[in-house]
C-alpha cells in the first residue's frame, strides 16, 4: 500500500492533518492528544504547587513571624495539598500516559468511549477553573487542609463551598477516565490477548479504574454534604444538633485512603514495565505482580480508619484497621520483590528509565516501611499528626508517584515525541532530585519523632537546625526538577530523531512507527508476549 | 463481570459497540449507588444512635403521599421496559407514548414531593431554620438526612426524565431506532436506578416508625 504524508497511519499525532489548530486539540477524542492535553495541564498545576510548596519551605527556614501570615500560610498549604492530591498525582499517569498507552498495549486503536474520554478532560479543565475561583474570589482562598475537616471547614468564611464544587468536578473527571479504561481492557484486546498476556501497565491501570469508580463516588458525596451544611445547614456533622463530625473523617478516608492506591498503582504499573526491559529478562513473576495489583486495591479499601487512631473511635476498630493496614504491605513488598528478582542476573543497562524506576524502589521502599510504623496502633499515637506523616506520604507519593511518573516520561518520550532527550542530563537531573528529596524530606522523618506537629506555622528552637536543612533541600530539588524539564523540553524541540524501539520494548506500541502515528494499527495486531525479549533489540 | 462476545461486523464498521455501552453504563450505576451508599451509611449511624426520634420523625411523614409516589415510580420503570421492547418491535409511536407516560410520571413525582416539601416547610421545617435547630438533636439530623436523600434523590429523577425527553428526541429523529437502541436501553437503566433508589428511601423514612 502507498502511503502519503496524510496517510493518518504515518502521520505523527500531533501534526495537523487538514484544519489542525486550537480545536482539533481541545475537541479531539484521540486518546494520545487527550493524553498530551492531561500531561500539559497536569505539569503545569504540577509546577505551580511545587513553587506553593517552595514558599512554604521557605517560611519555614526560619522560626518565627517571617515572609508569610498565619492566615496566607495556611491558604498556601492548603491549595498546596489540593493541588497536588486531586489535580496532579490523582490524574497523572493514568489520564496521560494511561490514555496513550492503555489502548496500544491490547492493540486498540483507542478507548471505549472517545468522547467521554474528551468530557473527562473538559470536566477536569472545569475543576481546575473551579478552584482558581475559589482562590481569587469571595473571601480568600480555602485554609482548611486538602482534608476539609468539619467542623471547621463548616464555619470557616474562606471560599470553601466553590473548592468542594471543584473537588467534586475533578472526582467526576477521575470516575469517567477509570470507568472508560474498564471497559477498555475488557472489550477492546486485540484477539490473542489474553488477561495473561496483558501488559502489567493494563493490569495496573485496570485494577486503579475499578478504585476509581468504586470510591470516587464517596468523595462525591462527601464534598457535595460539605456544600450542602455550608449553604443549607443540614446540621448532619454538628455536634450542636447530634451530628457526629467522625462521620465526616470516615467517609473522607473511605475515598481518600483508596485515593493513594489510585496514585500509586499505576506508578507500579510503569515500574513493571521498565524494569524487565532495561534488564532484558521475562518480568519475575508475571502472576503476581497482576494479582498483586488486585489485591492492592482490594485490600486497600478496608484500611481507610487508619488516619483515626486518635480520633477516639472504639479500640476494636483500631485493631482492626492496624491489622489490616499491615495485610496491604504484603502485596506491595510482592512487587518489590518481584522487580528485584527481575534484575537478578539480568543484563542491565542503566538508562534513565531505569534509574528513576530505581528511585521509585527505593524511595517508595522508605515510604512503605515508614508507612507501618503509622498504621500499627501504638507507634501512631507517637507519630500521629507530626512531620513523620508528611516525611512518610512525601517518600511515598513524590518519591514513588513523583519518580514514576518520570520515569514514564524518559520511557516514552521517544515513541511520544518522535526525539530523544540528553541521556547525561538526564542521569544528573535524576540524582540532584533524588538527593533533594532526600534532604528534604528526611529531616521530616527526625523531626516528626521528636514531635515537631505539622502544618504549623511556628516552632520551637530546637527544630531550627533539620527545618533550614530541609528547606536547603527543596532548594536541590528544584535545581534538579528545572534541569530535568528543561532537557526534556530541549529533546521534544531539537534532540535527535529517535528510532523506533529505542529501549527493546517487546509491548505492541514499539511495533508502531515513531512518533505515534494517528492511527495506530491496520485491522488487529497480533498479540505478543509482552516480556520475551527473544529477538527484540534496541535499535537505537 | 462476564467476559462478552466481541461486536459484531456490522457494529464495528459504525464504531459500535454496544456492549461495551452497556458496561460502560453499568459501571455508572455502580458510582451512582455508592454516591447514595455515603448517605445510606449516614442514615445507619445516625438511625443507630437516635432510634426514637427516627421513629417520631417516620411516623410525622405523609404514608399516603409516599405510598403514591413509589407506585408511580414503579409504574414508570415497567413503561420504561416496555418502551424498549416497543422500539425493539418496530412500534415507534407506541414507544414514545410509553416514554411520555414515563415522564409524565417523573412529573407527577416531583409534584407530590414538592406538595410533601411544602407541608414541612410550612411547619418551619426549613434547612437551616430556627424551628429545625431547636428540634431534639436527633429528629433534627433525621429530617437533615430526610431532605439530602429524597433531595438528592429529586435530583436524579429530574436528571432522568430530561435524559429520557432526550431521547424521545433522538428516536423521533429516527437516531435511535430498532436496530441501534443502546441509548434507550441505557437511559432506562439509569430510570431504573432512580426507582432503585427511591424503594430504599421509602420503607427508611416512611415505613420503619
Amino acid at each position: 500500500m502507498e502511503h502519503t504524508a496524510q496517510d493518518p497511519h504515518e502521520r505523527p499525532f500531533f501534526a495537523p492533518s487538514g484544519k489542525g489548530g486550537l480545536a482539533s486539540w481541545i475537541f479531539s477524542t484521540d486518546h494520545k492528544r487527550i493524553g498530551l492535553l492531561y500531561l500539559g495541564l497536569i505539569m503545569l498545576m504540577f509546577s505551580v504547587a511545587v513553587v506553593l510548596g517552595l514558599l512554604l519551605r521557605l517560611k519555614l527556614m526560619t522560626p518565627g513571624n517571617t515572609l508569610l501570615t498565619p492566615q496566607q500560610y495556611n491558604a498556601i498549604f492548603t491549595l498546596h495539598g489540593v493541588i497536588m492530591v486531586f489535580m496532579v498525582v490523582i490524574p497523572s499517569i493514568p489520564a496521560s500516559f494511561g490514555n496513550i498507552f492503555l489502548p496500544l498495549h491490547i492493540g486498540a486503536n483507542d478507548v471505549s468511549f472517545p468522547r467521554l474520554n474528551n468530557f473527562s478532560w473538559w470536566l477536569y479543565v472545569t475543576g481546575l477553573v473551579l478552584a482558581l475561583v475559589s482562590i481569587f474570589t469571595g473571601n480568600g482562598p480555602p485554609d482548611t487542609g486538602w482534608t476539609f475537616y468539619v467542623p471547621f471547614s463548616e464555619h470557616t468564611t474562606t471560599n470553601v463551598s466553590i473548592a468542594v464544587i471543584a473537588v467534586f468536578v475533578l472526582g467526576f473527571s477521575s470516575i469517567l477516565t477509570g470507568l472508560n479504561f474498564i471497559t477498555t481492557v475488557h472489550r477492546l484486546r486485540t484477539p490473542g490477548m489474553t488477561w495473561r498476556k496483558l501488559p502489567l501497565f493494563v493490569w495496573s491501570l485496570y485494577a486503579t479504574g475499578w478504585i476509581q469508580v468504586l470510591a470516587t463516588p464517596i468523595l462525591g458525596i462527601t464534598a457535595l454534604l460539605i456544600f450542602s451544611e455550608r449553604v443549607l445547614h443540614l446540621g448532619l456533622f454538628d455536634p450542636g444538633r447530634g451530628g457526629d463530625p467522625l462521620l465526616y473523617q470516615h467517609l473522607f478516608w473511605i475515598y481518600s485512603h483508596p485515593a493513594v492506591y489510585i496514585m500509586i498503582l499505576p506508578a507500579m504499573g510503569v515500574i513493571s514495565e521498565i524494569i524487565p526491559v532495561f534488564s532484558r529478562k521475562p518480568v519475575f513473576g508475571y502472576n503476581m505482580i497482576a494479582f498483586s495489583s488486585l489485591a492492592i486495591a482490594f485490600a486497600g479499601s478496608l484500611v481507610w480508619a487508619h488516619h483515626m487512631f486518635t480520633s477516639g473511635m472504639s479500640d476494636n476498630a483500631v485493631l482492626l484497621f492496624s491489622f489490616l493496614t499491615f495485610v496491604v504491605a504484603i502485596p506491595s513488598a510482592i512487587k518489590v520483590f518481584n522487580w528485584l528478582s527481575t534484575m537478578y542476573k539480568g543484563s542491565i543497562s542503566l538508562d534513565p528509565p531505569l534509574l528513576f524506576s530505581l528511585g521509585f524502589i527505593l524511595m517508595f521502599s522508605i515510604g512503605g516501611l515508614t508507612g507501618l510504623v503509622l498504621g500499627s496502633a501504638g507507634t501512631d499515637i507517637h507519630v500521629h499528626d507530626t512531620y513523620f506523616v508528611v516525611a512518610h506520604f512525601h517518600y511515598v507519593i513524590f518519591g514513588g508517584t513523583g519518580l514514576g511518573m518520570f520515569a514514564a516520561m524518559h520511557y516514552w518520550f521517544p515513541k511520544v515525541f518522535g526525539r530523544m532527550y540528553d541521556h547525561t542530563r538526564a542521569f544528573w537531573s535524576f540524582w540532584i532530585i533524588l538527593l533533594g528529596m532526600n534532604v528534604l524530606y528526611f529531616p521530616m522523618f527526625v523531626m516528626g519523632l521528636q514531635g515537631m506537629p505539622r502544618r504549623y506555622y511556628d516552632y520551637l528552637p530546637q527544630y531550627a537546625p533539620l527545618q533550614m536543612v530541609s528547606t536547603w533541600g527543596s532548594w536541590i530539588l528544584a535545581v534538579g526538577l528545572i534541569l530535568m524539564f528543561h532537557n526534556l523540553y530541549r529533546g521534544c524541540r531539537y534532540g535527535p530523531v529517535a528510532t523506533k524501539n529505542p529501549w527493546g520494548g517487546a509491548t505492541l506500541e514499539w511495533t508502531l512507527p515513531t512518533p505515534l502515528p494517528a492511527e495506530a494499527f491496520y485491522g488487529d495486531p497480533v498479540a505478543p508476549e509482552p516480556y520475551d525479549y527473544k529477538g527484540v533489540n534496541p535499535d537505537g | 463481570m462476564a467476559e462478552a462476545h466481541a461486536a459484531p461486523a456490522a457494529q464495528l464498521a459504525a464504531h459500535r459497540d454496544d456492549q461495551a455501552s452497556k458496561m460502560g453504563m453499568w459501571l455508572f450505576l455502580f458510582t451512582e449507588i455508592l454516591l447514595f451508599g455515603g448517605l445510606f451509611l449516614l442514615y445507619a449511624s445516625y438511625r443507630a444512635k437516635y432510634p426514637q426520634a427516627f421513629h417520631a420523625g417516620g411516623q410525622a411523614l405523609d404514608l399516603v403521599l409516599g405510598a403514591t409516589n413509589t407506585v408511580i415510580l414503579i409504574t414508570s420503570s415497567l413503561t420504561v421496559a416496555l418502551s424498549i421492547t416497543a422500539l425493539r418491535r418496530g412500534q415507534t409511536v407506541r414507544c414514545l407514548w410509553l416514554l411520555a407516560f414515563t415522564v409524565a410520571c417523573a412529573a407527577t413525582f416531583m409534584l407530590n414531593k414538592g406538595i410533601e416539601w411544602g407541608a414541612k416547610f410550612h411547619h418551619g421545617l426549613i434547612p437551616g431554620s430556627e424551628h429545625m435547630a431547636r428540634l431534639p438533636q436527633g429528629q433534627s439530623i433525621f429530617y437533615g438526612l430526610y431532605f439530602a436523600m429524597t433531595g438528592l434523590h429529586g435530583l436524579h429523577v429530574v436528571i432522568g426524565a430530561s435524559v429520557l425527553l432526550w431521547v424521545m428526541l433522538l428516536i423521533r429523529r429516527s437516531k435511535i431506532t430498532g436496530d441501534d437502541y443502546a441509548v434507550l436501553e441505557n437511559a432506562g437503566l439509569y430510570w431504573h436506578i432512580v426507582d432503585m433508589v427511591w424503594i430504599y428511601l421509602f420503607p427508611l423514612f416512611y415505613l420503619i416508625a
